[in-house]
């Protein structure tokens, strides 16, 4: 377990210092001067000088990178070029609502997903099992932001039920689950739909086994067979699935936080990329990478606790 | 007694009730909430160009010496009248007195002086640093008084001084009011909620504070055209001053809960040539191309029908204009003999367009078009990054379509080869030193006439329509400004009735 460990922390590092080259060289070799983007059109040559030198622009291309990995360890981020605070704070200040987003959308996924699969592979070749199918492609076809725009016609316009979108922050509960209620939804409907599918065709699989025919034979009751005999051994692709669904939804935030006009962190990379500011987009990209991996580290820690023989062979 | 206990005490929780009621009514309708497209990055119009934060605090957080009212006008601000010498080269302003900054400081001369000697400066970061460089001084007679000299007559001065890059800031909070803004105007900054929302409250303290009915304001920041129209149907919202879908309009103009304005912006929509590119050097290609444009076509099918055609550089709302869209008339036979007698191949040329629904509309349509006389155009969707990178700094374009949207900008074509357009020509170059030193109203308004006809007949440009101000409001709001001849907007005389 200890060498597993040693060796996800290597494997983690390095990835995060490949990334750090691709963000780094990537947003420096795409056109576009980042101090033109903030003094706009009517600037003159000097004024657009003085704030390169300010930037830090003008120093060359490898000394700025190790600049930048130097404190970037040291846990400084650097200071945003458009909005002229720290990055840490544009990221601390964004982060809870873009978390909470992604993590009610797992939860509502994973609930939706499991309903639908056990209920379509309970029912394999009948109605149910047709109506979660169709169902299910349609989630997956339909495009997240569309469904957002329905959703917000019906219950914002519509039945005046929900906010069409905004955040009002924490500082009033009631007001931001509100407001969070129809963005989770929009997520949820879109990747629950991919994972309901895995969910039945691993169930399927599984209730071919000869222990389930066994189980079966011996009296047990259906319910019994399908929740606490076969979901359990149906678990190691599914799982799979989730983790890499959890970094798709935390991406998919970027589409649903534009749509709702959210101020969470996909709003913020959006922006700070048509903004050229370098030192927000390099460190939200990396956050976003560290998310993923983490992502894949639990989901392996989550396969040894499904099957216990995985933990033996590593 | 107990009987008259508790009618006293009936009564006086029907007069508190009363009261409540009434103050929240008040409260009610005092308070606004405003939609912006823009998102602004600072609050500091003296550092960063973005709209939007002229559009929320100029004139409103911050003020400067002169400000203008929404037919152009100059008129006092911070000053309150001024005096020009004879030579039109001293400006002695005199200062209002009694004003405080919302931090409580007081102003007086030494704050203009820092102001400007601060956008002035040689490590200034002022996006429009070009409107101080006519300056050669800055001086203060006394605590209420400023004198600026410029080296030469500058016909645009005063109404450079309304704008937010010379906003007046104090020397304590200039370097945090990219967050936290503190000027001296009738709204006080009260809370930036970065990527949702900003709260500005009354300055009870402003100097005329009898005149604001708004109690508080908040602009909420939503970007996408979908969303924008949802909050206002909702009512989240209850005014979209510069609304971004034309094609949404039509919905609201059905609904009897609003009312939809159609203004103008002070955004010319060109065509732009890179006039120093072949085949665009040739008058003969340009005036061909000029010829195979129908305006009408393009503001039906780009602006669903919502804008004004111009035929030069200059806003059909602006008092020097001249109609100009007869001179190239939509004429395919007149643009193709124009094509023959230039005597050149042009196999394909490239439409690189920076993502604004305006422009991305219209190329499609100017490619149709010029496939009618024989030539071919590639459109190139690109990033606004790209496109200030690649088009403008670099040059490297053919045809692109941008609205410029600084008012007087007839200089954009004095700015010489260096400039993007590629146009230099020395008789427009003297035509406009003539305009910038004309004070004389009259005379001035003949030379502009006479620059706009310049710049048709030299077909610098493609020109194509004034970029439209849409505004739609809950009914009862009253005083929004309904075209823009400047970016901000003053919030001091709008009401909910």
């Amino acid at each position: 377990m200890a060498f597993f460990i040693f060796r996800r922390v290597a494997n983690f590092i390095t990835t995060i210092f490949v990334v750090s080259i691709i963000v780094f060289a990537a947003m420096n070799v795409l056109p576009g001067d980042p101090a033109l983007t903030i003094l706009g059109l009517d600037a003159t040559e000097d004024a657009l000088e003085s704030l390169r030198e300010k930037l830090g622009l003008n120093e060359p291309l490898v000394k700025r990178y190790l600049f930048w990995v130097g404190n970037a360890l040291r846990g400084n981020f650097g200071v945003s070029h458009s909005f002229s605070v720290p990055v840490s704070e544009l990221i601390i200040e964004r982060l809870p609502l873009t978390v909470s987003l992604a993590i009610s959308g797992m939860i509502c996924t994973i609930i939706l997903a499991f309903f639908l699969g056990v209920v379509a592979a309970a029912n394999h070749t009948r109605s149910g099992d047709w109506g979660v199918m169709i169902i299910s492609q349609l989630g997956i076809a339909v495009p997240a932001f569309w469904l957002s725009i329905l959703l917000v016609l019906l219950f914002a316009v519509k039945l005046r039920w929900l906010p069409p979108g905004g955040f009002p922050g924490w500082e009033s509960p009631a007001e931001a689950i509100r407001s969070l209620i129809m963005p989770t939804l929009a997520l949820t409907l879109v990747q629950s739909a991919v994972l309901a599918r895995v969910t039945r065709s691993s169930m399927l699989e599984i209730m071919r086994q000869d222990y389930i025919r066994t189980a079966r034979a011996s009296g047990f009751n259906s319910r019994r067979i399908l929740w606490l005999h076969t979901l359990p051994n149906a678990l190691i692709p599914i799982v799979t699935i989730i983790g890499m669904q959890f970094a798709a939804l935390v991406t998919g935030t970027i589409v649903i936080e534009n749509v709702f006009y959210l101020p969470g962190l996909g709003k913020l990379i959006f922006q700070s990329i048509s903004n050229r500011d370098l030192p927000t987009v390099q460190a939200l990209v990396m956050l976003f990478a560290a998310i993923v991996i983490i992502a894949n580290f639990i989901v392996d820690i989550a396969y040894s606790f499904i099957d216990p023989r995985l933990k033996e062979r590593t | 007694m107990l009987k008259i206990l508790h009618k006293s005490i009936r009564l006086c929780v029907i007069a508190s009730l009363a009261l409540a009621i009434s103050l929240s009514q008040l409260s009610a309708s005092s308070k606004i909430a405003i939609g912006m497209q823009q998102e602004p990055t600072s609050l500091d119009p003296t550092a960063d160009a973005t709209a939007s934060i002229d559009g929320m605090l100029s004139h409103n957080v911050y003020e400067s010496l002169t400000t203008v009212n929404e037919s152009g006008e100059v008129l006092p601000a911070l000053a309150t009248d001024w005096q020009v010498s004879a030579d039109g080269l001293e400006y002695t302003f005199n200062l209002r007195q009694n004003v405080k900054f919302h931090d409580g400081s007081a102003f007086d001369s030494e704050d203009v002086l820092f102001s400007f000697q601060r956008a002035m400066a040689e490590d200034s970061v002022n996006p429009t640093k070009k409107i101080f460089k006519p300056i050669e001084n800055v001086f203060a007679p006394s605590s209420h008084s400023v004198v600026i000299k410029l080296k030469k007559k500058d016909a645009f001065f005063l109404f450079n001084m309304a704008k937010g890059d010379a906003s007046i800031v104090a020397l304590e909070s200039s370097t945090s009011n990219n967050e936290k803004p503190v000027g001296t105007g009738p709204f006080i900054f009260e809370d930036w909620k970065r990527g949702d929302r900003l709260i500005l409250a009354k300055n009870a303290e402003w100097y005329d504070a009898q005149s604001v009915s708004l109690e508080k304001v908040e602009f909420r920041f939503i970007s996408d055209a979908a969303a924008a129209t949802a909050a206002m149907l909702a009512e989240e919202l209850d005014a979209f001053p510069g609304f971004p879908a034309p094609e949404l309009l039509e919905q609201f103009e059905a609904d009897p809960r609003f009312k939809v304005t159609i203004g103008s912006t002070e955004g010319e929509v060109i065509l732009a040539f890179n006039n120093k590119k072949p085949p665009f050097d040739n008058l003969n290609v340009r005036r061909a191309l000029s010829h195979a444009i129908n305006r009408d076509e393009i503001i039906d099918g780009a602006m669903y029908g919502r804008a004004v055609p111009i035929g030069s550089f200059y806003p059909p709302h602006g008092a020097a204009y001249v109609d100009l869209t007869d001179v190239y008339k939509y004429d395919l036979e007149k643009s193709k003999e124009l094509l023959k007698t230039s005597d050149l191949e042009i196999d394909e040329l490239s439409l690189r367009v920076p993502p604004f629904p305006y422009a991305t509309r219209s190329a499609e349509i100017v490619q149709a078009q010029f496939s009618k006389v024989g030539i071919d155009v590639k459109v190139e969707n690109v990033e606004w990054g790209f496109w200030i990178d690649e088009v403008y700094k670099k040059k490297n374009y053919d045809m692109t379509i941008i609205a410029h949207t600084s008012p007087n900008d007839l200089g954009n074509f004095a700015r010489g080869p260096k400039y993007f357009y590629g146009f230099d020509d020395e008789a427009y170059n003297d035509l406009y030193a003539k305009i910038v030193g004309e004070t004389d109203p009259e005379k001035r308004r003949e030379l502009i006439e006479q620059a706009q006809r310049y710049l048709t007949d030299k077909a610098v440009h493609g020109f194509l329509f004034q970029l439209p101000k849409l505004g739609i409001f809950k009914n009862g709001i009253d005083g929004f400004w309904k075209s823009a001849p400047v970016l901000y907007q003053p919030l001091r005389g709008i009401s909910i009735n």
